[in-house]
C-alpha cells in the first residue's frame, strides 16, 4: 500500500506579467533553487523530477523539459511531463506523490511553470480548429455564461464577484511574490471595473503572468529525518469528464463533485468546512469561489455566495479562502494549480510570512482545467497521515 | 512491489495521413483493447494519455479525448506530453501505491498534420538552437556520421537494420512501410541526409495504441499469460548537442541497468529507434546479444506513430509473451534529440 510522503521544501518565482530577466530556463531554476534550499538538498540529493506546464504553444517550445534537462542538473535522471490542461500544476503534484507513494522514489522535485510573454496566451488558448466548436473567446468568454447560469440559479446579488476580487487582491498584498500589488481596491471601486464578458468586470479576473512553483516531495524516512517544517500529503485525488454534452452541469461538474467526495474519503474528513483551516482554490473568475465552495462540499447549495458576503472566506474568516491572493493576483497557468498545493503546504509548515494563517493543521489545494472539466485536489496535514 | 501485468494491447493500422480527428482515431483501438480483455470501461480504475500538441497544431489536443473514453460518469484519468510509454510508467507508478489495480493507457498522434521533420525542431533549445532550424533528419545524420566515423558503426550495418525491419514488417499488418530489400540496393539508394538514406529513416505514420495493464492475481484473472513488468526504468540525458556523446547512449544504458536487462537472456527486444543507426547504437547500450530477436514489428522504421511508437513497442514485445513466443521481453520508447530521454521495460512470462 501507499508510502507516506511529505512536503519538504516550496519555492516560487517573483511573479510579474514579463519576466524579461530570465529566460524560461532561468525562472524555472528560481523556484527550483527556493524549494531546495528550503528543503536544505541540493540537485545531487534528487531522484527524479516532474515538470508540468500547460499547451507548450504559449511558449514555443515543444515538451520544454527535454531542453531543461541540463538547467535542472537532471541527466542522468527520471524527467516526467504532466499536461492536464490548467489542473496541471495539480495534477503534476499529485503524480510527484505517486513517484514517492509508490515507494520507488524517496525525494522528488516537481516544479509547473508558464512564461507566457514569450507567446500570447489569448491566441494559444483557442486556436481556431477545422470541425471544432470556434470560441475564440479565450477562457472568459467561455466561462462568463456559466457563471451568469450560476448567479440565476443561487439568487446571488451581482457584488460577490467583486467583493471576491477585492478580498484576493488585498490578500495578495501580503504575498510579497503575488503578481498584482494592489492595495486600494474597495468594492465600489470594483464595481465600477469595466465590464469585459458580462458578468466578469475586469478586475474579476486574472492576470496573464511569467512564473514557476516547485515543490519537493519526500518519504517518510526522509521527511522524519529533516530538520524543517514539513507538511503531509493526507489524499490526493483526480477526475475528468467530457468538456460537452447535453445535460451537463457546468456550475457544478460532477467530476468535480466525485473528486472532492473521494479526497473527504480518503482525507477522512467529514465536516470539511470545520477540518480544513485554510483553503487554497483555483478562482481565475472572481465567481468562481462561491461556485467551488458549493460544488466542493465547504457550503450548501446556492449558499456559497452567502459564505462570501459574510466574510467566511477572509483571512480572518472561518474559512479562509486565498490568502496567497490566488488566481486572481497570480496566472502563470502551468504553475497555478502547483501554486495552489504549495500554498496549502506552506501554511500547514507555517511558512507563509504575512498571508499566514494561525494554527493551520489541514489545508486543501484545488486545481481545475479544460472546460471545468479536469480537477486535482490534495489535502496536506501536520500531523503524519 | 506490487506485481503488475500488460495483458491486452491494441493498435490501428499507421496510414501514413488520416482524414479523421484524434477522437475518431482512437475510438476503435479503445474499443478493442477493452474486447481483447473482455473488459468494459467499468472495470478501468485509471486512464492515462500520451500525446503531443506540436503534433496536431492545437493547444489543449487532449482534452477531446476524453471524449473517446465514455468519460461518464467521470472517471480518474491524466495526461502526459510525451509518448504512451510514459503514460503506462505513470499507471504503473499508480497501482504501486495501491490506488487502482486496473489501467487503460494509451498513445496517439498524428504526423501528417504538419512537417514532422521541421516540427520536432522546436524541441531544440529555443534561445541558440532552434532558431536555425536543423530538422530531425539532419540532426540524426550528424549523429549517423560521428558513428561511422568513429567506427562504432558501419554503413552496410545500418543497411543490414534496414533489410531486416523492412522484412519483418512484411508479417506486421500494422506496418506502414515494408520490403524485401538487397544490401546493395539499400546502399545504393540515393542520400537524404548524408549519410542516412530514406529506409534509414522512420516512417512516419499517424497512429494509435492501447495497453491495458493489472495487478497481481487481476490480471492473470485478465490473461492466460500476462506480461509481467519485471523493471521498468527511464532517464534522460542533456539536449546540448556540443555536449552529448555521438556514439553512446548512456541514458539507455542506465535505464537498462535499473530494469534489470542483463539479469537473463532477453529474447525479443521491441526498441524505439526512429534511425538504422540509433538502433545499433541502443542494442550495444541495452546490452543485448545476438541471442535477442530485434523488433520482429518492423519497429519505427517502417510505423513511427509519434507518441505511440514507444507503447505499440510495448504492445509488441508482450504479445510476444503473451502468445507463448518469448519468455523475457524487452519493450523500449525514447523521446528528443540522439534518444536523449530512454525508458526500458523487462517483461516477463509466468
Amino acid at each position: 500500500m501507499a508510502e507516506r510522503c511529505a512536503v519538504i521544501g516550496v519555492g516560487q518565482t517573483q511573479h510579474t506579467s514579463c519576466r524579461a530577466d530570465v529566460s524560461i530556463a532561468g525562472l524555472v531554476r528560481e523556484a527550483v533553487d527556493r524549494a531546495l534550499e528550503s528543503a536544505q538538498l541540493t540537485m545531487a540529493d534528487i531522484d527524479a523530477i516532474v515538470i508540468g506546464k500547460a499547451p507548450d504553444m504559449l511558449e514555443g517550445v515543444m515538451m520544454p523539459e527535454l531542453w531543461l534537462v541540463d538547467s535542472l542538473a537532471a541527466a542522468g535522471k527520471p524527467v516526467f511531463r504532466v499536461h492536464t490542461a490548467g489542473s496541471v500544476g495539480g495534477s503534476t503534484a499529485i503524480v510527484a506523490a505517486q513517484h514517492v507513494m509508490s515507494g520507488v522514489h524517496k525525494r522528488v522535485l516537481t516544479v509547473g511553470f508558464e512564461k507566457q510573454s514569450d507567446g500570447n496566451a489569448m491566441w494559444a488558448l483557442s486556436v481556431p480548429m477545422p470541425f471544432g466548436m470556434p470560441v475564440h473567446a479565450g477562457a472568459g468568454g467561455y466561462f462568463s455564461p456559466i457563471i451568469r447560469s450560476y448567479i440565476k440559479r443561487s439568487g446571488a446579488p451581482s457584488h460577490i464577484g467583486c467583493m471576491v476580487a477585492v478580498k484576493d487582491r488585498t490578500n495578495a498584498c501580503r504575498n510579497p511574490y503575488a503578481h498584482l500589488h494592489e492595495p486600494d481596491w474597495t468594492l465600489e471601486k470594483a464595481m465600477a471595473s469595466p465590464m469585459l464578458w458580462d458578468p466578469v468586470r475586469m478586475v474579476e479576473t486574472c492576470p496573464s503572468s511569467d512564473g514557476a512553483m516547485a515543490l519537493v516531495l519526500a518519504s517518510e524516512d526522509v521527511a522524519d529525518a529533516h530538520d524543517g517544517p514539513k507538511a503531509w500529503v493526507h489524499a490526493t485525488a483526480m477526475r475528468s469528464e467530457p468538456t460537452a454534452f447535453a445535460g451537463r452541469n457546468q456550475v457544478s461538474p460532477r467530476a468535480s463533485e466525485d473528486c472532492a467526495n473521494d479526497l473527504w474519503r480518503k482525507a477522512g474528513i467529514t465536516s470539511p468546512i470545520d477540518e480544513i483551516d485554510a483553503v487554497e482554490m483555483y478562482v481565475p473568475f472572481a465567481w468562481f469561489e462561491p461556485m467551488w465552495l458549493e460544488s466542493l462540499g465547504f457550503a450548501p447549495k446556492d449558499h456559497g455566495w452567502r459564505f462570501v458576503e459574510d466574510g467566511v472566506t477572509e483571512m480572518t474568516g472561518r474559512l479562509p479562502v486565498n490568502c496567497s491572493g490566488g488566481v486572481l493576483s497570480t496566472n502563470p497557468i502551468g504553475a497555478s494549480g502547483m501554486l495552489r498545493f504549495g500554498e496549502a503546504a506552506m501554511q500547514v509548515m507555517g511558512i507563509a510570512g504575512d498571508h499566514q494563517v494561525d494554527s493551520v493543521r489541514k489545508a486543501f489545494g484545488h486545481a481545475y482545467g479544460g472546460g471545468s472539466q479536469f480537477f486535482a485536489m490534495w489535502v496536506v496535514g501536520k500531523d503524519k497521515p | 512491489m506490487r506485481e503488475v501485468a500488460i495483458i491486452a494491447s491494441a493498435q490501428a493500422d499507421n496510414t501514413a495521413t488520416t482524414t479523421s480527428t484524434p477522437v475518431e482515431m482512437l475510438i476503435p483501438v479503445i474499443q478493442q483493447v477493452l474486447a481483447n480483455a473482455s473488459m468494459t470501461k467499468t472495470d478501468i480504475g485509471f486512464w492515462c494519455h500520451g500525446s503531443c500538441d506540436y503534433m496536431t497544431g492545437q493547444p489543449f489536443s487532449f482534452v477531446s479525448a476524453v471524449d473517446a473514453l465514455g468519460a461518464w460518469p467521470p472517471i480518474i484519468e491524466s495526461h502526459v506530453e510525451a509518448d504512451g510509454a510514459f503514460a503506462l510508467y505513470e499507471a504503473w507508478l499508480k497501482i504501486q501505491t495501491g490506488e487502482i489495480d486496473t489501467a487503460l493507457v494509451f498513445g496517439n498522434g498524428r504526423s501528417s498534420s504538419g512537417d514532422i521533420n521541421r516540427i520536432l525542431t522546436l524541441q531544440l533549445d529555443p534561445y541558440v538552437v532552434g532558431p536555425l532550424w536543423p530538422d530531425d533528419r539532419s540532426i540524426a545524420a550528424m549523429q549517423a556520421r560521428a558513428c561511422l566515423e568513429s567506427g562504432v558503426v558501419t554503413e552496410r550495418a545500418m543497411a543490414e537494420v534496414a533489410q531486416r525491419n523492412h522484412r519483418n514488417a512484411l508479417t506486421n499488418p500494422k506496418a506502414l512501410r515494408r520490403g524485401d530489400h538487397s544490401i546493395e540496393a539499400l546502399m545504393a539508394a540515393q542520400l537524404v541526409a548524408d549519410p542516412l538514406r530514406e529506409l534509414d529513416c522512420p516512417a512516419h505514420a499517424d497512429g494509435v495504441t492501447a495497453v491495458i495493464i493489472a495487478a497481481g492475481d487481476r490480471a492473470r484473472g485478465l490473461a492466460a499469460r500476462p506480461a509481467w513488468i519485471r523493471g521498468i526504468d527511464h532517464r534522460i540525458e542533456s539536449q546540448n548537442l556540443g555536449n552529448r556523446s555521438m556514439t553512446t547512449l548512456p541514458s539507455a544504458a542506465l535505464a537498462a541497468h535499473k530494469a534489470g536487462v542483463a539479469n537473463d537472456k532477453i529474447d525479443v527486444a521491441e526498441l524505439h529507434a526512429p534511425y538504422t543507426h540509433q538502433e545499433l547504437l541502443l542494442t550495444s547500450a541495452l546490452g543485448l546479444s545476438e541471442a535477442t530477436t530485434i523488433n520482429p514489428s518492423g519497429g519505427a522504421l517502417c510505423a513511427n506513430p509519434m507518441m505511440s511508437a514507444g507503447l505499440a513497442r510495448f504492445a509488441e514485445a508482450a504479445t510476444r509473451i503473451m502468445n507463448g513466443t518469448a519468455d523475457r521481453a524487452l519493450g523500449h520508447a525514447s523521446s528528443g534529440p540522439w534518444m536523449q530521454q530512454n525508458l526500458v521495460c523487462v517483461l516477463e512470462g509466468e
